[in-house]
């Protein structure tokens, strides 16, 4: 057991330390709603540019693909060093951490030539098609048809759910191209232009009163032949590789940004009076921010379990797959106790730039978003824990 | 960065587990149950055969010398075989000892706990059983060279069978730490019945106890550092121990809930169950991970080292209670019959959350350390 770094993995969370300390922008001074969303989307993609001109975009990419073929040990010292210096984040995420991959694992030479440099340079920002009204835990009953015509598929159907998708250029859609084979049988991945004919966005706005998720309607799109990822009715395996890197989340960043927040949270209830002493005197909520606490250096270690076990073996031990359910309810637990320690203020948009009452609800989906809480606990008892198939 | 046990430490775990499923089964465990002081006098000696009595005592005074990480390896499998008896009591007098002792009353105590042939413990709490330790009430009190004691310790455990009793107590100058040995004039130990039947509880009574004041362990401020620093390792210890109670509990709960049918299914079928037996491998787990970091943080002296041994504690304490809970729900009518060995696991858990202070207790220390604002 050593939790020191090496010393080249120091030598690498130096040289990025010093490289965010150095060109960080400051934050975007304007609004980030919808109607803003032009200009922000302009800063954010400014940002990941910077970034992967100095090669910090796609680390874990291999080399000829403009990463730096970095270990995992390092994606992890750079989600904590990018929240550690409160740098904005890398607005083609999706493409970086899921799409991308996905190209270099099942693209064909073309497609990666095509593709690939254009994610890291955030020059096309890409979305993922994936749910549908009615597919959403069971993704692979989707329904939107792709019909060969020629060399072209045609598209029609709805997807949902799809963040990114109203500044999105390419979309990696998830179709149904056999309805007569069984359903993980008959679905082809395809890489889609956004802005062919036939392709409507509506944002779908969220009890946050943002917009970051979309409905996406695709009417007769016709997708050159080409644009098939993998083979033809065998885009299931392409969408496990995607979603293995969805739930890969690396933690280190997310632990950064809630030890952030619960530090906040402490100064906030130093600050709140309540019968005449500060909040944070009072023992029930004590005993709260201390569970806080502790359920987050609980996520912190188990993390740090977990990447010692990627590194060890190149796969995640069982404790890999309870992180998402550790930290996602462990988010809802600890905004409840925010707006328990800090008291009526807490529900307004204007006290701390609304970032309680705002956190508080965007929280709702954590255990539904990538995976629900009841989906990863089925994986969890059948696959760690052996126990037969509910479904 | 590598964070889990090496490879040496995994064989040593195998080697305990293997050692226990042999020499500590079940029925031997009801048979220490309902005997008066749980103490096996033949398992205690092949336990220090193997070198177990003696793990974290350094060399020079006969131990192995290993570290706190090696050591929670093997009481991880202690507690996954609710091993009864004086092992924790005795480690716990030993940490104190080896941390506050003089040199020669380390090899005084710490060879022969090492060899096997000594058991000890430490009398701390009172009646109003507070483990904080400003609430040690009792005096020492000095007369001549010598110090007197007048009072009573409760939850004491398995001072019946201990060899020597180290006692907290005040005098002038703040805590003093006196070893009182078997037998000392005035010492009555009454057995008091709790919950966990393999960890006896007595209440010590100390009638005008003479001890020489040259036998006092440390004088403050170190005895209090040394009290804190000695019961960590012991709490590193005992969360260990409750990590390989809930492993015990996961697996058996998971293997009942394979081949219990109901409606022609094994009930392990069926979701409800399911999120149960998953909710059992994530506190598993998170304790393994908080364990594993304290008893890391404190063999290096880590400065987190006091609020990683709060956290493991505090989670521990939660969660070896509710994994025998949900246990329990899964195994059903079964898992609540004294004939079903999840009751020893069950009771342990309790005991063990209350032990060292439970979790509410730990979160007061914790907010002590992170809600109140610090200097500096």
């Amino acid at each position: 057991m050593n939790l020191n770094l090496t010393p080249d993995q120091q030598h690498f969370r130096d040289e990025l330390r010093t490289w965010l300390q150095a060109n960080v922008p400051p934050p975007f001074a304007g609004n980030t709603s919808e109607e803003e969303k032009g200009e922000y989307f302009q800063y954010l993609r400014d940002w990941q540019r910077k970034a992967s001109d100095a090669g910090w975009a796609a680390i874990s990419w291999p080399k000829e693909y403009g990463g730096r073929g970095a270990k995992l040990i390092e994606m992890a010292i750079l989600q904590e060093e990018w929240a550690r210096a409160e740098a904005p984040p890398l607005i083609n995420a999706l493409g970086l951490y899921l799409i991308g991959p996905t190209i270099i694992t099942a693209g064909t030479p073309e497609q990666k030539a095509r593709f690939l440099p254009k994610i890291v340079s955030a020059e096309e920002i890409w979305c993922q098609g994936f749910s549908e009204p009615n597919a959403g835990s069971d993704v692979a009953s989707l329904a939107t048809k792709a019909v060969l015509d020629d060399d072209h598929f045609v598209v029609n159907g709805q997807k949902i759910w799809t963040s990114l998708a109203h500044a999105a250029d390419w979309c990696l859609l998830l179709t149904r191209t056999d309805p007569d084979a069984p359903k993980h049988k008959g679905i082809t991945a395809l890489l889609v232009d956004m802005h062919s004919p036939g392709v409507v966005v509506r944002p779908l706005k969220q009890m946050t009163g943002d917009a970051s998720f979309n409905e996406v309607f695709f009417d007769n799109v016709r997708v050159p032949v080409p644009n098939v990822l993998g083979e033809i009715n065998k885009g299931w395996q392409t969408a496990i590789t995607t979603l293995m890197n969805e739930r890969a989340n690396l933690g280190t960043g997310t632990y950064i940004a809630f030890k952030r927040n619960l530090d906040e949270l402490i100064e906030r209830a130093r600050q709140t009076k309540r019968g005449g002493k500060p909040a944070s005197q009072n023992p029930i909520y004590r005993q709260k921010l201390a569970q806080a606490y502790v359920e987050l250096e609980i996520f912190r270690l188990t993390n740090m379990r977990s990447l010692t076990r990627i590194s060890q073996t190149g796969a995640p031990g069982p404790e890999g797959s309870i992180l998402k359910l550790q930290w996602s309810e462990f988010n809802q637990r600890f905004q409840q106790t925010a707006m328990e320690a800090l008291g009526p203020h807490a529900q307004l948009w204007g006290f701390d730039d609304g970032r309680w009452v705002f956190n508080y609800l965007r929280t709702r989906a954590n255990t539904i978003e990538a995976g629900t809480s009841e989906i990863l606990r089925n994986i969890v008892a059948e696959r760690v824990l052996g126990l037969p198939k509910s479904y | 960065m590598d964070f889990d046990l090496s490879k040496a430490q995994k064989l040593l775990q195998q080697s305990a587990r293997d050692f226990f499923a042999r020499e500590c089964q079940p029925e031997r465990v009801r048979e220490l149950m309902a005997s008066d002081t749980a103490f096996d006098d033949a398992l205690w000696r092949a336990m220090a055969d193997q070198g177990w009595t003696g793990l974290i005592i350094p060399e020079e005074h006969g131990g192995l010398g290993l570290s706190l990480v090696d050591l929670i390896a093997v009481t991880e499998e202690m507690g996954r075989a609710c091993l009864p008896g004086p092992f924790l009591s005795t480690l716990w007098a030993a940490a104190l000892i080896d941390r506050a002792g003089s040199e020669g009353q380390r090899k005084q105590y710490l060879e022969p706990i090492a060899a096997g042939e000594m058991k000890a413990t430490v009398a701390l709490l009172e009646e109003d059983a507070d483990w904080n330790l400003q609430a040690v009430q009792m005096r020492a009190e000095k007369d001549g060279k010598d110090y007197r004691l007048s009072g009573r310790k409760e939850f004491v455990t398995d001072a019946e069978v201990a060899d020597v009793i180290i006692c907290v107590a005040r005098g002038d100058g703040g805590l003093v730490l006196l070893p009182i040995e078997r037998g000392a004039q005035g010492l009555k130990i009454a057995a008091t019945l709790g919950v966990d039947a393999t960890r006896k509880l007595y209440s010590v009574e100390f009638e005008d106890v003479v001890a020489p004041e040259a036998n006092a362990l440390a004088f403050n401020p170190r005895t209090q550092e040394a009290v804190d620093a000695g019961t960590s390792v012991a709490i590193v210890a005992l969360c260990a121990e409750m990590l390989g109670g809930m492993q015990w509990t996961l697996e058996n709960t998971v293997e009942y809930a394979k081949t219990r049918q109901q409606f022609g299914k094994p009930i392990g079928i069926y979701q409800a169950v399911q999120h149960q037996c998953a909710d059992m491998f994530l506190m598993t787990e998170g304790a393994r991970s908080a364990t594993y970091y304290a008893a890391w943080a404190v063999s290096e002296n880590d400065p987190s080292a006091k609020l990683a041994v709060s956290v493991a504690k505090a989670y521990c304490s939660d969660a070896a209670r509710e994994v025998g809970n949900r246990g329990a729900q899964v195994h059903g009518g079964i898992g609540f019959t004294w004939e079903h060995n999840l009751q020893l696991y069950y009771k342990r858990a309790k005991a063990s959350e209350i032990m060292f202070g439970d979790a509410n207790y730990h979160r007061e220390e914790i907010a002590r350390r992170v809600v109140d604002e610090t200097e500096g």
